[in-house]
């Protein structure tokens, strides 16, 4: 299996194949209080029809990830620095930034990030597709939903207003929602909420996205329509060939669905591979604190583990490993010294533990304080 | 529920297979289902009768009492007139013009003042709140203190200047100014409704898809504010109506030889020393007739745009 997640530092030039590499993510919100540090030098890529799936609490940047790829901030009061725009950032950020790289969000080959308004709305929804986790909110109340596939069909593709509306019919009887004709000219209060994320799905597919960014797409909806919905975005993504990129909290979710994994604590990835690695043995503490919380039969009757603490202030990070003042192996160079996601082997880790900080002598705790009896 | 948006005879619909099914079906549900909500709304229908009378009279009142309203009939003894008993249906006033005369020719003015003005305040007013409300920041500082100055003009002393400038009693100054002040209000009403729309997750969805900004304040953002817009500019007619009988009323309205139901009331002033109360009752009831069923028809409207509205 090729490592189709490339860690920015390891390879800086891309991948020949890859359909979106995003290399050093930085979005910053200006707020009246100071500068939050939402995505703090992210990188990742997605291969073309590959399965990405990015996981991490509430709060730790995943879908201001999925935002910041379509552009859906608005500047102020969020920045993502670029070439084009260092003499627009305000102080504060730029000081915040230091001597950091240019955020790069390259779609194949492409810098989204710099791209003109008309142009990124050409690419909106066309070739990127997003998915949304409200799908009760998602939908314009007061048209119907054929209107509004049809409308994202005609804003991309030369069609008559009748073809358009044929292909609302299609993509809706594509996602397995019986009687279509009949269904296009209902409103969304009129559908159930299992029924307004399939809609929400054939408008992502209406126009052959290559992309398909699904932002928690089951949470909103209640455990056996999550499971339908789910094998339904599987099954179109194969059927399509687009690659997906699911984000979501739910590690089950995860190992059901994707190849790849990403995992983020407060705006930085700490863990990146293939699902299996990553899932079954996990390097950062982290990971392995997500995975020893989810209780399982095997520890009935026991305390279920919980990481300690809670997600820093956004305001006042900790100096060094964000997750150092949660961690239990935390040790001499993680409140000093940053740790840089590095090849850990098979996957990637952000942690000192699996490589040497500067100028430090101490040797990592090699203990594994609980057995991390962990599922796929 | 489902069932509601289908036509009420299945039989009737056309082949499902045939080119033009769905479209026939598509109007229906934006037009024809909207009509059949409206048509349930009992007061709004009384309204929508009302309001069709007084049309009705605007356009063809003359034909119906062929006097020159404005004549003064020797046949009609001044200066205390003729009762309604009298003079079949309203009398006749003290200068011996017939009151019937007054009221179904002023409803031309009238309306004509009430909905213009309606018309100049609701296409400033939701272009000045949509724009402060979807953009924000530095656009929705500029145009809402701009509201702000606007709301400070006293009016009264702007219809008396304008009336100084532009010469009292003509139709256009008139409805202009009123127009020009009356859309404050209604900017900052749509200007709230976009404030709290705009993060509404569908516009978020509706800018993933590749929808430009223009299109998403006027196509997306707008049908979901219609509700509270309509009922607003139906009262900014009411309440136009009523402006202009009280600016009459002061004689800095119409020109005297012009007739509506605010210088038909004027007119009535010395009622206060003849006491006939016909004089000012008729055409008072023209007005406040008018502005409650336009008010109706507002209500209704409202609940007949609302797809999410329950039949």
């Amino acid at each position: 299996m090729t490592a189709p997640i490339v860690a920015a530092q390891a390879a800086p030039s891309s991948s020949p194949q890859a359909l979106l590499e995003v290399r050093d993510l930085r979005t910053y919100f200006k707020v009246m209080d100071g500068v939050v540090r939402a995505v703090d030098g992210v990188s990742f890529s997605i291969n073309r029809g590959e399965t990405l799936g990015i996981v991490g609490e509430s709060g730790c940047g995943k879908s201001v990830t999925a935002l910041s790829i379509m552009r859906l901030h608005d500047t102020p009061p969020t920045w993502i620095p670029t070439d084009a725009n260092q003499a627009d950032l305000p102080d504060d950020v730029k000081a915040l930034l230091g001597d950091a790289p240019s955020s790069r969000i390259l779609f194949e080959g492409r810098d989204l990030l710099t791209l003109p308004g008309e142009q990124m709305r050409a690419v909106r929804g066309n070739e990127i597709a997003m998915i949304f986790q409200e799908p009760m909110t998602s939908l314009n109340p007061v048209f119907t939903v054929g209107n509004q596939i049809a409308e994202a069909v005609m804003l991309h593709q030369r069609m008559s207003k009748k073809d358009a509306w044929d292909k609302a019919i299609e993509s809706i009887r594509a996602v397995g929602i019986n009687n279509p004709e009949r269904r296009v000219r209902q409103y969304p209060h009129e559908l159930s909420g299992g029924m307004r994320q399939r809609v929400m799905i054939a408008m992502a597919l209406s126009c052959d996205p290559k992309l398909i960014i699904a932002d928690e797409p089951t949470t909103a909806l209640d455990v056996t329509i999550q499971a339908q919905i789910l094998e339904l975005i599987r099954e179109v993504q194969d059927r399509t060939g687009a690659a997906l990129m699911l984000i979501t909290h739910d590690l089950g979710v995860v190992a059901e669905t994707v190849h790849d994994v990403v995992v983020m604590y407060a705006g930085r990835v700490v863990e990146t591979g293939t699902v299996d690695d990553v899932l079954l043995a996990p390097k950062h503490p982290y990971t392995e604190g997500l995975l020893t919380s989810i209780p399982s039969r095997g520890m009935k009757g026991q305390r279920l583990n919980v990481i300690t603490g809670t997600v820093p202030n956004p305001f006042n990070m900790p100096a060094g490993c964000n997750f150092a003042p949660r961690c239990p192996y935390a040790f001499e160079p993680c409140s000093e010294h940053d740790p840089r996601i590095e090849d850990a082997d098979p996957q990637d880790v952000a942690c000192w533990l699996y490589s040497r900080a500067p100028g430090s002598s101490a040797t990592p705790p090699r203990v594994r304080p609980r057995g991390a009896e962990v599922r796929a | 529920m489902s069932e509601s948006t289908l036509p009420a005879r299945p039989a009737a619909t056309p082949d499902p297979e045939s080119a033009d099914y769905e479209v026939a079906l598509e109007s229906l549900n934006q037009w024809q289902l909207a009509w059949r909500r409206f048509r349930r709304h009992k007061m709004a229908m009384v309204g929508l009768f009302i309001f069709a009378v007084m049309v009705f009279l605007a356009v063809f009142g003359p034909v119906f009492w062929p006097y020159d309203p404005l004549s003064l009939r020797s046949d009609l003894p001044g200066p205390q007139g003729l009762s309604p008993l009298d003079l079949p249906p309203m009398g006749s006033d003290g200068a011996g013009r017939s009151v019937w005369s007054l009221v179904s020719n002023g409803a031309r003015l009238s309306l004509i003042i009430g909905m213009s003005t309606m018309a100049i305040a609701v296409t400033i007013g939701v272009s000045v709140g949509a724009a402060a409300g979807f953009f924000g920041g530095r656009v929705d500082g500029f145009l809402m203190r701009f509201v702000d100055l606007m709301l400070t003009i006293p009016f009264l002393f702007i219809v008396l200047v304008a009336a100084r400038f532009f010469g009292a009693g003509e139709l256009l100054p008139l409805i202009l100014i009123f127009g020009l002040l009356s859309w404050p209000g209604l900017a900052r009403l749509v200007r709230a409704l976009y404030l709290s729309l705009r993060e509404q997750e569908f516009v978020q969805a509706a800018k993933a898809v590749g929808v430009g900004n223009v299109r998403i304040a006027f196509r997306h953002i707008l049908p979901n504010a219609i509700g509270p817009i309509v009922v607003s500019a139906t009262l900014l007619v009411a309440n136009a109506i009523i402006l202009e009988a009280f600016v009459s009323f002061l004689n800095f309205g119409l020109k005297a030889q012009d007739i509506s139901w605010g210088n038909a009331l004027a007119r009535s002033q010395q009622t206060i020393a003849v006491g006939n109360w016909w004089w000012p009752f008729f055409p008072g009831m023209a007005i406040a007739l008018t502005v409650i069923a336009i008010n109706f028809i507002g209500d209704g409207l409202r609940d007949a745009l609302d797809p999410r509205s329950r039949e």
